[in-house]
């Protein structure tokens, strides 16, 4: 995914040609733009931190996360005066040790939000092609369908499904994949709409390019910029909405350690040891927060008009 | 003009009645609806009485015959659990959402427009710096972590405010700030990058050359075409209110339609849960279907879309 848009040999230089010879999505060219902006680069940061616990919870947690110790159950964090060194964000009822917890916990939710994403993705940009580039009824029935599942309240809509398929990691991931790709399916639909009307996708066509010619390599190019930033905020908010269903009792099994299972916790214990449901809950936010300062920063490197300071 | 409201409402009833067979489809997704609606050891004498007492033993065609039959007379079913019509407990939880969504939209309408006003008015001062900084919190801060925070704080441990329930207007101060937080993000980013397109126009640097003072240009200049675009969006901000509305309230105890949905839903009380999905979908279809009638009358323009 190296040149969007037509090759440079077609004739003027694009806007895309413009950065000596590499595309709007060259590696290179996006490192250069992430280290200009201090505010990609704290997201960044933040997404590599808890990418990293995710993957090397073994290593980084330094308790097994179902590992209870009635003996040092409740303890609060390390800083309070009854804080104990041996348990830096304090434990739980049980006596498990809150931070293993939460770097287990990051598993959860970035599988959530990548796998989630991917198959939303998946879907919304089959569709979405389908719709935009071949029209008439298969485009009535796909526009049809994305406006339904849009017009039930998102939540109320993901609560239901949850509580039908029953918890599970897989039912989850299933379960935002199918009902975020309607936005996803909107937003390729419609630059299909605007791109197969331009002068290149037009020529092609005149020169006898098929529908199989043109879609891999003159309009998939063209959505990866628009995709790839919904992506990104797609996926903050399946992190959100995933916590969100734990807290209900919704989402996946209560034995397994997630930021969702951990909140609705700590909700019962809220007004004695706060602390259960506070350290989740920030795991969260600062996992959106990393993700989404990524997605504004591809957003504006990407369309610089977009951005404006 | 005719035609554009004719196919509008037209639309919105189409989606009225998909959303009538989606929710019947998503309860017999599993193929079990019984199983999901009893607990786990009923035995199946039970389960078959029970499926015959809801009609769920008979051919789907004919279950679904019953069931628009049924919502076409205003019948959506009877509870499980309390045994009387779900429609009747939907009205009761009702206003107390309805109360609790308006407050939150005010609360995000109150700080957002000020704040992206001023911030855009002056990009790359504090007060833009500020905008953003309260905006990006807005879009990142989980809204049922935030209520649990409020609880600790202010209710707990400051005690300004109580913790749970629906009594006086004191009560609704915390849940309301907590679920409107997310939008005023929203509305703080919008305000703000409307602003910075507007205060470029024309008429803002003739109004500014003529000496008239910032505060003055801000609020009768550069508000007045902010307006339109906040406006468009207030309809999807209700709406997004009023689902996002179940975690907080079920944070803060709040008995409305979001505590209803998760009392439904632990006691596998179907009709309930149907009846409160179907509501709160009219709801939204209705309120985009308004939002788009009054545009129309607004912006001749979008009529032809």
């Amino acid at each position: 995914m190296t040149r969007p848009t037509t090759p440079p040999d077609a004739g003027a230089p694009t806007a895309a040609d413009a950065h000596a010879g590499e595309g709007l999505f060259s590696p290179r060219r996006l490192g250069r733009e992430l280290l200009r902006s201090p505010a990609g680069l704290l997201g960044a940061a933040l997404v590599l931190l808890v990418a990293a616990a995710a993957i090397f919870a073994p290593w980084v947690a330094p308790y097994a996360p179902s590992e209870a110790d009635f003996l040092s159950a409740r303890i609060p964090p390390a800083w309070n005066p009854e804080g104990s060194a041996a348990h830096l964000l304090g434990t739980d009822q049980l006596g498990q040790d809150l931070f293993s917890r939460i770097v287990y916990g990051a598993r959860v939710s970035l599988l959530v939000g990548v796998f989630g994403v991917t198959l939303s993705l998946t879907i919304g940009v089959t569709l979405g092609l389908l719709a935009g580039y071949f029209g008439g009824r298969i485009d009535s029935v796909i526009t049809a369908f994305t406006n339904l599942l849009l017009s039930v309240p998102y939540l109320v809509l993901v609560i239901v499904i949850a509580t039908i398929l029953g918890r599970s990691l897989v039912n989850v991931i299933l379960l935002f994949g199918v009902t975020s790709s309607p936005v996803f399916i909107r937003v390729t639909r419609g630059q299909v709409l605007r791109l197969k009307q331009l002068a290149y996708v037009e020529a092609a066509r005149g020169l006898g390019a098929s529908s199989g010619r043109i879609i891999p390599r003159h309009l998939l190019p063209n959505l990866v910029g628009p995709l790839a930033t919904l992506a990104t905020f797609e996926m903050s908010a399946m992190i959100f909405y995933e916590a969100g269903l734990g807290f209900l009792g919704l989402s996946v099994p209560p034995e397994v350690p997630s930021w969702g299972n951990m909140l609705s916790l700590g909700r019962r214990f809220l007004t004695t040891e706060p602390w259960m449901a506070i350290f989740p809950g920030l795991a969260i936010a600062v996992t959106t927060l990393g993700i989404n300062l990524v997605g504004d920063w591809l957003r504006d490197a990407i369309d610089p008009r977009a951005g404006e300071g | 003009m005719l035609s554009f409201f004719a196919r509008r409402v037209g639309e919105s009833l189409a989606l009225i009645l998909g959303v009538l067979v989606l929710v019947f489809f998503l309860v017999r997704l599993t193929g079990d609806p019984v199983g999901l609606m009893l607990p786990k050891e009923a035995p199946p004498e039970q389960r078959a009485a029970f499926a015959a007492e809801m009609g769920l033993d008979r051919p789907l065609p004919v279950q679904f015959a019953a069931y628009m039959t049924g919502v076409a007379r205003g019948d959506f079913g009877e509870s499980l659990r309390q045994r009387r019509p779900t429609l009747e407990i939907v009205a009761e939880r009702l206003p107390a959402t309805f109360e609790l969504a308006l407050a939150a939209l005010a609360f995000a309408l109150l700080v957002a427009v000020p704040l992206g006003l001023a911030g855009g008015m002056r990009p790359g001062t504090w007060v833009d710096v500020l905008a953003r900084g309260v905006g990006l919190a807005g879009q990142t801060v989980p809204n049922f972590w935030l209520g649990m925070l409020f609880i600790v704080w202010f209710a707990v441990g400051l005690g300004w405010f109580p913790a749970f329930g629906r009594d006086d207007l004191s009560s609704i101060v915390l849940p309301a700030v907590a679920l409107g937080f997310a939008g005023m993000g929203q509305l703080i980013r919008l305000t703000r990058s409307a602003v910075l397109e507007v205060r470029r126009s024309d008429f803002v640097r003739t109004a500014q050359a003529k000496g008239i003072a910032g505060t003055r240009v801000s609020l009768k200049h550069v508000l007045p075409n902010v307006a339109i675009p906040i406006v468009s969006v207030l309809g999807i901000q209700f709406t997004y209110l009023l689902g996002g509305s179940v975690y907080i309230e079920v944070v803060f105890a709040w008995p409305g339609l979001g505590t209803l949905l998760e009392t439904a839903i632990r006691d596998t009380d179907f009709p309930l849960v149907q009846a409160i999905t179907i509501f709160l979908s009219f709801f939204a279809i209705s309120i985009h279907l308004l939002t788009d009638l009054a545009y129309g009358l607004i912006d001749p323009r979008l009529r032809a879309a």
